[in-house]
């Protein structure tokens, strides 16, 4: 009997037509396909992305260039240089991070005490040069200034799993 | 008359079917392979010279770079043999969502192994739609741990941090193309907490796994591509040193998680598939069937997890940081978390294995440590690279257009077989 049905599935091509209905059928389904440029797929607020530097809501920076961060990166992708500012705190002069050499890893999110420098939603930058992806201090003050809102937003919502 | 000379051909390192960066020199006769060589060490990358000069939490992260398709695997093996030096107490929480995420990323590498390989055998719709798996997972990575495949998630100790409770959703306003009807579909299984949304794969999975095996199991073309192909012995798979799926389609009941049961391994219910004839084919419904071990394992750990709260990471601060809260409020904390983040922890001099059954096989952490807050030594024992090494005994004598079947077959990545 095995083989007969055999014989028949071999010439009836039944295993390639049983496969052509699977793929047939995904023809007619609704399609999964994201447009990305036009559209985005979601995201966690715990994403890592592009980095910014944070300032408090009166205007002051953060950062208190306690070099945590630096200590921590992996990739030695970070660099800061610190003076005494003219009213005595301590800030940083230089804080520059080397996205080429950056991993991605968080822990500098992860070690910064007063929740300074953070990872955000940004993944699609990108630069024209070699230095464009050197972002200084400047630069990554005004990556924090013009996402604050959601960087807020993420950090709420992930505050309480930290 | 002229000595005909078997002719040498270079396979790779930049041939479309070659896996990554596998230079195979291979001497043939006609069409036939008389010898395969692979040359290694175009993706070197030093890591384990890297981390004996980074403290232990700094060469977590490159754990995900060895075998970027099975990241969290990686990483287990890493916080496991760093634990075993430490003699630290995992929480079994942390211990469960571990073994979670082992198991989703063996499904992730499983799956992304299905695509290749079909694609590398002419199988092209294979890719499409274990790509659409793969991205509920790769969501389910992003939701724990900020990315989607570099995860850096485990921690010595436990992992980072906790589930979250509400998954991403799509956004209608970020969604010109489909409709809102399309989102609130797309959004359906979305809108618990992230092991509501595993829970649901898990459900759903194993209908894909039947429609996989629908377009391949059977298919006369996959079969005469597989069957009979890259024939390894039981007495030859111990003997090459073969681990994982390799030595499990040769029919040797071989599986860490059984024999040496790691974190809650032994509290779960699984079995491990073995094939009978050794060959490709049998490698193929090896691995389709281990991922439905898997999709049970998972869903085990989803109701484990449902029930049982606690602390995902180990409450010694010398080792793991405190809480964020607590470091902003005590001083304590706060001195504990900047040690933990400059210089890290001293770990006892001794040495330590720990081996975890990895996708692939068996991927193992060797540290000696002299007492400092670096490994004195890191060796990394990758699966692919003993793998690698069988390569000229199983394509002797098999066509050219065979080898890229092996190939598949090895699920060669080459990012742990470099380092």
């Amino acid at each position: 009997m095995d083989r007969i049905k055999d014989f028949f599935s071999t010439f009836l091509l039944i295993e390639l037509l049983k496969g052509m209905a699977v793929t047939g059928r995904y023809m007619f389904a609704r399609k999964i396909t994201i447009q990305f440029p036009e559209e985005r797929t979601p995201m966690s607020p715990r994403f890592r992305g592009l980095h910014a530097l944070r300032r408090y809501p009166n205007g002051e920076e953060r950062c208190i260039a306690c070099k945590l961060c630096e200590t921590i990166c992996p990739a030695l992708a970070i660099n800061i240089e610190l003076a005494q500012r003219d009213d005595g705190s301590r800030r940083t002069t230089r804080y520059d991070i080397d996205l080429t050499k950056c991993i991605f890893c968080g822990f500098c999110e992860e070690s910064c005490p007063v929740d300074a420098i953070v990872e955000t939603r940004i993944f699609d930058y990108h630069g024209e040069s070699r230095g464009d992806l050197l972002y200084t201090k400047d630069k990554l003050l005004a990556v924090g200034d013009k996402n604050e809102e959601q960087i807020a937003k993420d950090k709420a919502a992930d505050a309480r799993y930290r | 008359m002229p000595e005909i000379q078997n002719y040498t051909l270079n396979f790779g390192p930049q041939h479309p079917a070659a896996h990554g960066v596998l230079r195979l020199v291979l001497e043939l006769d006609g069409e036939v392979v008389m010898r395969a060589d692979p040359h290694i060490g175009l993706l070197h990358r030093a890591t384990e010279k890297l981390a004996e000069h980074k403290i232990f939490l700094q060469a977590m992260p490159y754990m995900d770079r060895l075998d970027y398709v099975s990241m969290m695997c990686n990483e287990h093996a890493y916080v496991m043999a760093v634990e075993k030096l430490l003699g630290v107490e995992v929480p079994v929480r942390a211990q469960y969502i571990r073994v979670m995420f082992d198991e989703i990323t063996r499904i992730l590498n499983h799956l992304l192994w299905l695509g290749a390989h079909g694609l590398d055998i002419g199988a092209m719709t294979m890719f499409l739609y274990t790509f659409r798996e793969r991205e509920d997972l790769m969501d389910v990575y992003e939701a724990v741990s900020g990315a989607r495949l570099h995860a850096a998630y485990y921690r010595p100790g436990g992992v980072y941090r906790d589930l979250p409770d509400t998954m991403p959703l799509y956004e209608v306003g970020k969604m010109t193309v489909h409709s809102e009807k399309d989102v609130a579909g797309m959004n359906s299984n979305r809108h618990g907490s992230v092991l509501d949304f595993i829970e649901d794969f898990t459900r759903r999975f194993p209908a894909c796994v039947d429609e996989y095996e629908t377009l391949l199991t059977d298919n006369r073309i996959w079969k005469q591509r597989t069957v009979g192909i890259g024939v390894v012995t039981p007495e030859r798979a111990l003997a090459l040193g073969l681990t994982g799926p390799m030595i499990r389609g040769s029919g040797i009941e071989w599986d860490l998680r059984k024999t040496q049961p790691y974190e809650v391994y032994d509290k779960v219910d699984f079995d491990i598939p073995v094939g009978v004839n050794g060959d490709c084919y049998d490698r193929y419904l090896v691995r389709m069937e281990e991922m439905r071990e898997s999709n049970r394992i998972i869903k085990q750990c989803v109701d484990w997890l449902r029930v049982n709260p606690g602390p995902v990471i180990s409450e010694n601060h010398k080792i793991a940081p405190p809480s964020r809260a607590g470091m902003k409020e005590n001083m304590e904390e706060l001195i504990h978390h900047f040690k933990l983040f400059t210089e890290g922890f001293h770990v006892p001099p001794g040495e330590a294995y720990a081996a975890v059954e990895h996708p692939k096989g068996e991927f193992g952490i060797y540290l000696i440590s002299d007492g400092a807050n670096k490994p004195y030594r890191m060796k990394i024992r990758a699966a692919g690279f003993a793998h690698m090494a069988a390569m000229d005994e199983m394509a002797r004598g098999h066509m050219i257009a065979d080898v890229v079947a092996l190939m598949g077959t090895y699920d060669i990545v080459f990012g742990e077989i470099d380092r």
